[in-house]
């Protein structure tokens, strides 16, 4: 069986995807985890998800342009250089 | 454009692969091949230091060689996952690497006689593996690269422990001082010829698909360049009157090494490839109850 490996560096850091590993039964998960990802206290915590577990969902289509959900959605400069020319305070 | 060409140009621009990707079977061979060669490797490399385990100088030694034994194994566990996941199971791996159809890096293939050995291997054996796995963390396939960065960790702890025992040694006494030169003499033949024949880049289909980023060559003058100076500080001899940095050409010149040599050796008739691989297979036959009892308990 096999079980995707996720690690948490430190306290608050966020659980990123390590490897994986495989074992019998949820038991020798955990062990070989230990030894494999964090002998060297390099994992503060580890989550242990089988495989057949995980969902992916990688389709991100953008049909419609949605580009106002996005930073670069919104070009201000030249907005802003015509308020601060109408309420003149533009640098020259 | 052939979905073929248009893949190889999607790996040479810096595009990435993983596991469920679609991919070219020639691509899926090649990485099966030069992965499983890899893990063979670190699984095979962890015995002529094992042989020194219970002849460990100090208890310090001893248990800073079983943790470097237990990093190989492991990094040999991490490197099979990547295979199988490729469609070659470990056991297939396994089978191919014991019955003589799959190969193992050229060092591992000699005896260690000294303590001096254990010391080169660690510092200068080990470094030369970095310097080709550090050229594989931008590799193609994205989940060996991501297993070689963990990997690369854990070998920059392997150089330390090998330069420790090396200066413990230097800063010793006469004899253990030559034991150390003797260790570099022995060892700068199968270290030469550690990265490969100057094949032209062009024609390596591993290096076309981006699956290792440098030519064999570079490799080796990277190691040159790391190394030469950090030997010679020591007061160690590099057993080749030949070798010097060139100005003029920008790279090391050195002795031709023996190309021969390292494919005997490789294709498994190295002085220590018969008894590296019969413990191997003896250990795994004595461990298959455990196999057996740990699945069936399971099941």
């Amino acid at each position: 069986m096999i079980w995707e490996v996720f690690r948490q560096e430190r306290e608050g850091a966020a659980f990123a995807h390590a490897g994986s590993l495989e074992a019998a039964d949820e038991a020798f998960a955990r062990a070989y985890a230990h030894e494999l990802y964090g002998r060297r206290n390099e994992s503060r915590a580890l989550w242990l998800v089988p495989r057949g577990e995980v969902c992916t969902v990688d389709e991100f289509v953008d049909e419609f342009e949605r580009n106002y959900r996005r930073v670069d959605g919104y070009s201000l400069k030249t907005r802003l250089r015509e308020a601060r020319e109408r309420a003149g305070t533009q640098p020259e | 454009m052939t979905s073929e060409a248009q893949f190889l140009e999607h790996v040479q621009s810096g595009g990435v692969v993983e596991a469920g990707d679609p991919m070219p079977d020639e691509y899926r061979a090649l990485l099966v091949k030069f992965i499983a060669m890899h893990g063979n490797s670190e699984l095979m490399g962890v015995l002529p230091e094992r042989d020194w385990i219970l002849r460990a100088p100090t208890l310090q030694r001893k248990l800073a060689l079983t943790a470097k034994v237990q990093d190989e194994v492991g990094h040999a566990q991490l490197i099979y996952r990547v295979c199988e996941d490729l469609g070659a199971p470990r056991e297939e791996l396994l089978d191919d690497l014991l019955e003589g159809r799959a190969k193992f890096h050229n060092v591992f293939h000699y005896p260690t006689r000294t303590w001096g050995d254990v010391g080169v291997i660690a510092w200068l054996i080990d470094a030369a593996a970095i310097v080709s796995q550090k050229a594989l963390l931008k590799c193609s396939y994205a989940p060996y690269a991501r297993i070689m960065k963990k990997i690369c960790w854990e070998e920059s702890f392997h150089i330390l422990h090998g330069r420790d025992v090396i200066l413990a040694m230097m800063n010793g006494t006469d004899e253990q001082r030559e034991l150390v030169q003797e260790a570099v003499i022995r060892w700068w033949g199968p270290i030469m010829q550690f990265h490969g024949t100057r094949m032209p880049p062009e024609k390596d289909l591993v290096l076309q698909y981006r699956i290792k980023t440098k030519d064999n060559e570079s490799l080796r003058q990277e190691f040159l360049d790391g190394y030469v100076p950090q030997i010679r500080e020591l007061g160690l001899e590099v057993p080749d009157p030949a070798l010097r940095y060139d100005e003029g050409e920008g790279r090391w010149l050195y002795t031709e090494p023996d190309w021969d040599e390292l494919r005997q050796v490789v294709s498994g008739h190295g002085p220590a490839s018969a008894d590296r691989l019969d413990l191997r297979r003896r250990m795994r036959d004595a461990n298959a109850w455990v196999r057996r009892a740990v699945l069936a308990d399971a099941a």
